[in-house]
């Protein structure tokens, strides 16, 4: 059987001999309780009729014919043909197909794309060294003309004071930021929120502000907006489209599901203003450079109809996520949804990729996949950066890991105005990365996941080295249906 | 290959010593914030 991670617990660590190849190119690596010894991992799974086979730490995708498949089984842990179980193929497989299916598989060992090592981890060291603050989430207001049932940040203001951001504030984030990026050249500003659109002016004079800044620092600022869309009249999406590099328009689908939702403050929904505003600004970015962002709970497990609705009234580039909510709420994704929603990022797989080959082309943002290159390993293996890379500043100028632990005092970094104050949790943060988590270690989608997110593993585990179980399992549904989707398109 | 096929071209175990330069853009599972995970990033080098 082929060896898969990911089994029921922790599962154990694989050593095995160091594959020939490996020798020779002098890949031999010492791994603390595996001494001479390389972790290797295989993911193979069949979708649809195809059979796929990810080599995880190369990060070689193939696709396999039945009979590959079938002989992939006779292969053990090590990489090496166990000819008992090959005789037993003989009676449903020609000879000469099983042969070439073996010299095949040999084959791609000995280049390094299957049953290759996880050669990485030694190198962690040189790509944590340097770690520099490079990208801010600016929450412009702790308020929000919204009253979204599962918002993460109780009614826009974060369970705290109802506050706008100054510019005095603003203008201080993007000093803080160039002040502690060391050399990097690309800086990241998003205007989030609560709702950014209620306090637009100072956004403005931020993006002017950094824009000035950039001359004599040599950054180039990248922005982006995430907002709900009811004001976004003409005068702010002349500014939008010109300044900011993405936009992220929120709308969760259908209308009786995203108005079940998202709702104004005297219960009514917002569908029927937001959907022509959003088309309009998506038309005039040229159908480019956006997101339209929907968000799924419990309630509508059928989210791949939310997905096609917003597809028909002619988005290109969607998202639809699972919510992430506590358990009282009533809305979260439980441990007995997850086939429920698995089967449908299955299904809406197979439309997807009929409509994107038939001239209905749409991007859905959890089934991109870059296989030609992509972000190096150094990033796969520490993910998205929250608390180092990565910080959101409140209102009053206040650091913390990202927007979702914003009003937690255990995470209060310190401020852009008097920096870091050594609170021990920002090490934390420094030092993950997959190879700390146990569960990602062992799990075949890390390089893809790269640890999944810090702030469910807190809220869930209360540990942000222990993820989320739930996205995990949907994560790695995504990442089969991506890697499918990438098999049938390259045909 | 008759029985094999291999999808991608540029694996991520080549490179490996020009790896971490840290200028790529921020990812996030959820695109609330920015437009890409980690999945579907663009490296800046590229």
């Amino acid at each position: 059987m082929l060896w898969k991670a990911g089994s029921a617990g922790l599962p154990d660590r694989i050593c095995l001999p160091v594959i020939p190849k490996a020798e020779a190119q002098g890949q031999m690596r010492v791994l603390t309780g595996c001494p001479g010894k390389l972790v290797i991992m295989i993911h193979a799974y069949s979708m649809y009729g195809t059979n796929l086979v990810l080599d995880v730490s190369s990060g070689a995708v193939h696709v396999f014919d039945d009979t590959a498949f079938r002989v992939l089984k006779c292969f053990g842990q090590d990489g090496r043909l166990e000819e008992e179980k090959i005789s037993k193929l003989r009676e449903e497989f020609p000879e000469r197909e099983i042969r070439e299916a073996v010299d095949e598989i040999r084959t791609l060992i000995s280049e390094g794309l299957l049953f290759s090592g996880d050669i990485y981890e030694e190198h962690l060291p040189q790509w944590t060294r340097n770690t520099v603050v490079k990208a801010l989430c600016l929450h412009i207001a702790h308020d929000c003309n919204l009253r979204c049932k599962y918002c993460f940040a109780g009614t826009g203001e974060y369970l705290g004071e109802r506050s706008l951001m100054s510019l005095e504030v603003g203008m201080r984030a993007i000093d803080f930021l160039i002040e502690n990026s060391g050399n990097r050249r690309n800086l990241e500003v998003d205007f989030f929120g609560g709702e950014p659109l209620m306090n637009f002016d100072v956004v403005k004079g931020i993006v002017h502000y950094a824009r000035t800044r950039e001359r004599d620092c040599k950054k180039n600022f990248r922005f982006t907006i995430t907002t709900n869309v009811l004001l976004l009249d003409k005068d702010k999406r002349d500014f939008i489209n010109e300044h900011m590099d993405n936009v992220v328009l929120s709308i969760d689908g259908r209308k009786e599901v995203n108005d079940a939702m998202r709702q104004r403050l005297d219960g009514t929904g917002c569908y029927d203003r937001i959907l022509p505003l959003a088309k309009t600004m998506v038309e005039e970015r040229g159908h480019e450079n956006y997101y339209v962002r929907g968000t799924f709970t419990r309630n509508n497990l059928d989210f791949g109809e939310d997905v096609l609705h917003l597809a028909d009234e002619g988005f290109e580039q969607i998202s639809v996520e699972p919510v992430v909510a506590s358990a009282d709420s009533g809305l979260d994704i439980r441990e007995e949804d997850i086939p429920r929603a698995c089967a449908e990022y299955k299904r809406l797989a197979k439309i997807y990729a009929e409509r994107r080959a038939s001239g209905r082309w749409f991007n859905f943002f959890h089934f991109m996949l870059d296989l030609e290159g992509g972000p190096c390993i150094a990033k796969r293996l520490r993910g998205c950066g929250s608390g180092t890379e990565y910080l959101a500043v409140t209102p009053e100028g206040d650091i913390y890991p990202c927007h979702q632990f914003v009003g937690q005092p255990r995470f209060l970094l310190g401020s852009v105005f008097k920096g870091f104050s050594g609170n021990p949790e920002r090490e934390e943060f420094c030092n993950s990365n997959v190879y700390e988590k146990p569960e990602c270690r062992a799990c075949w989608a890390k390089y893809y996941c790269s640890g999944g997110c810090a702030a469910n593993a807190w809220k869930f585990n209360r540990d942000i080295k222990k993820p989320y179980r739930v996205g995990c399992e949907l994560e790695k549904k995504r990442i089969e249906c991506a890697l499918w989707i990438k098999a049938k398109e390259a045909r | 290959m008759k029985h094999i096929k291999t999808i991608n071209g540029k694996t991520l175990n080549r490179d490996i010593k020009k790896a971490g330069c840290g200028e790529c853009q921020t990812s996030c599972q959820s695109a609330c914030k920015t437009s890409c995970t980690v999945a579907n990033q663009k490296c800046e080098k590229e």
